[in-house]
């Protein structure tokens, strides 16, 4: 076996820099990833929804929203409609690709709300105590207790149909149990020396916080939001069943799942090609979580 | 430089009050290694977490160098007291590399000039070698940790040192290592010590003068050498000093036997 030279300087037991320092640890997570052949099979499927939302377009063989009439509810296997087509006669593999997009928007809007949100309410409650913890956490819990879909409806409702509305809503019902993972973290770390000897010389509570008790909370919280990607895909394609998310004739998944399950005894490729592509999705989602808290919650890994 | 009178805490368990320290007086010495001694509870290292400031809640009058504290700490303090803890698994931060947790200091403290050059000079300070600078704690060896602790409290250049069982959680033969160094840094930077343990012989060897504590009380302060010549007054002391030698049956039941 070669040891090649890029690898030896990764693995240099006495780094150079900073950079190296970090990158080298980065890799060694990421050799202990790659063992996880599950954890591979999730990081592959996340990356080709990635790609494929990339180049959806450019690979999709038909317009997504044209309907041609006399060419509807076309079985998959259709020489030019490989998946089938739906009530309306557009082609299924094109609304997939072109929904693979939407369905990536909204789970990377989602998570870019969400996390940090919950990190910074969960750190800063944990972390400061007394009576901000306490407002804080009631509020967390007053969110905590309405049914996740219900309240996204509710909100949905009020501001109107459509994806960024969903999105928000979604976002506003998935954060506590991040500032619950993060506070209860953050009380692990709390009475520590290491963030006592942060005290003592002199840190801010504001680069406590940031600095020294978030990076020991990140992890958790991005395993907790890779697990919760399936939930939220489908807490949106609910919302798009509903009506209540993307509007047609966008090829949002969660709605043509909907727009199929009229035909479905008759024509079940309709609403089933949809629901396989939510089904894969998710479960790539969940595969990728379960890997990265190996790699990241030395705790719950290694066992 | 270090004055401690009737310092007193009480710490709340529950609804019970267990009092940690009992009206406390100390005077150290600029220059003078300071030791403190006693079992396990009796209060030794209450009196320095009260000193740093991370125990807020007590009464009682501190001052260092002539300056009275209160309960919040300035960031000028922080120069010029610092602390080294008793578990170096515990007391570096287990994402930040040696780099980060030396230069830490340097910039909530913003002395921003010729960072990386004192990083390195912390570095040979406490003996460790350049390459460690890049290393995560969990590359180190315990005694390897202490002596990143050790540098990052000295890199503010404190004029006083607090030390919590700096040695403690240690091998033997690190024990001596970093005994000696804290010997050698002392020396060359005429610091001020607190040294906390229930190591008679560690105190002997590093200071100058102890203070033996008990149920939140000093029983009795003495220059080392008489703890050295074996004839503290206090029978307490004397007990400590029996046990410290080796285990006696007798001074085991003794021990045992008081309240």
């Amino acid at each position: 076996m070669s040891e090649s030279s890029p690898r030896a300087w990764l693995l240099a037991e006495a780094p150079a820099s900073r950079h190296q320092a970090w990158l080298g640890r980065a890799y060694r997570s990421w050799r202990l990833f790659r063992r996880n052949p599950l954890a591979m099979a999730g990081l592959s499927v996340v990356l080709a929804l990635l790609l494929l939302a990339v180049i959806g377009p450019w690979l999709a063989p038909h317009d997504p929203v044209a309907q041609i009439l006399d060419r509807r509810l076309l079985p998959p296997g259709t020489p030019g409609n490989l998946l089938g087509t739906d009530e309306l006669g557009r082609d299924i593999l094109s609304r997939l690709l072109y929904g693979a997009r939407i369905t990536l928007t909204i789970v990377i809007m989602v998570a870019v709300l969400v996390a940090p949100l919950g990190l910074l309410v969960g750190t800063v409650a944990g972390y400061a105590g007394g009576w901000l913890d306490t407002v804080l956490m009631r509020l967390t819990d007053i969110f905590l207790a309405f049914p996740r879909l219900i309240l996204a409806l509710a909100l949905v409702a009020a501001l109107g149909p459509g994806i960024e509305n969903a999105v928000i809503a979604i976002a506003l019902t998935t954060w506590p149990p991040y500032a619950r993972i993060a506070r209860a973290e953050t009380l692990t770390v709390r009475g520590s020396d290491f963030i006592a000897a942060a005290r003592l010389q002199g840190a801010s509570p504001i680069r406590l916080v940031v600095g020294h008790v978030m990076p020991l909370c990140t992890s958790s919280v991005i395993v907790r939001v890779t697990l919760d990607m399936a939930g939220i895909i489908l807490t949106a394609a609910g919302l798009g069943f509903l009506g209540l998310g993307a509007q047609p004739p966008s090829p949002e998944w969660g709605a043509m799942v909907a727009s199929g399950h009229g035909v479905l005894l008759d024509h079940w490729w309709v609403a089933t090609m949809p629901g396989l592509a939510i089904f894969v999705v998710a479960l790539g989602f969940n595969l990728l979580g379960d890997g990265l808290r190996d790699v990241l919650d030395p705790r719950a890994g290694q066992g | 430089m270090i004055t401690v009178r009737d310092l007193t805490v009480t710490f709340r368990a529950g609804n019970r009050l267990v009092p940690a320290l009992r009206g406390v007086s100390l005077d150290v010495a600029s220059g003078e290694v300071f030791g403190l001694v006693g079992e396990s509870g009796s209060g030794k290292s209450t009196v320095l977490r009260v000193l740093a400031g991370l125990t807020r809640d007590w009464s009682g009058t501190l001052a260092i160098a002539g300056e009275p504290l209160g309960r919040r700490r300035t960031r000028a303090f922080h120069a010029r007291v610092q602390m080294v803890f008793q578990d170096p698994y515990g007391s570096l931060h287990p994402r930040h590399t040696v780099d980060r947790a030396l230069s830490e200091p340097l910039r909530i403290h913003r002395r921003a000039a010729d960072r990386d050059a004192r990083v390195l000079r912390a570095l040979d300070d406490v003996g460790l070698d350049r390459s460690f600078r890049f290393r995560y704690p969990h590359q180190l060896s315990g005694g390897q940790r202490q002596r990143v602790a050790i540098a990052r409290a000295l890199i503010l250049e404190p004029a006083v040192l607090l030390l919590d069982e700096p040695t403690s959680a240690l091998d033997v033969s690190v024990q001596a290592e970093i005994l000696n160094l804290l010997r050698r840094l002392r020396s060359e930077r005429d610091l001020t010590m607190i040294l906390v343990s229930h190591d008679l012989t560690v105190v002997g060897h590093m200071a100058d003068r102890l203070a033996v504590m008990r149920h939140g009380q000093v029983v009795e302060e003495m220059p080392v050498d008489r703890l050295a010549r074996g004839e503290p007054a206090h029978p307490y002391t004397r007990q400590l000093l029996r046990a410290a030698q080796g285990y006696d049956p007798a001074t085991a039941e003794a021990l045992l036997a008081e309240p």
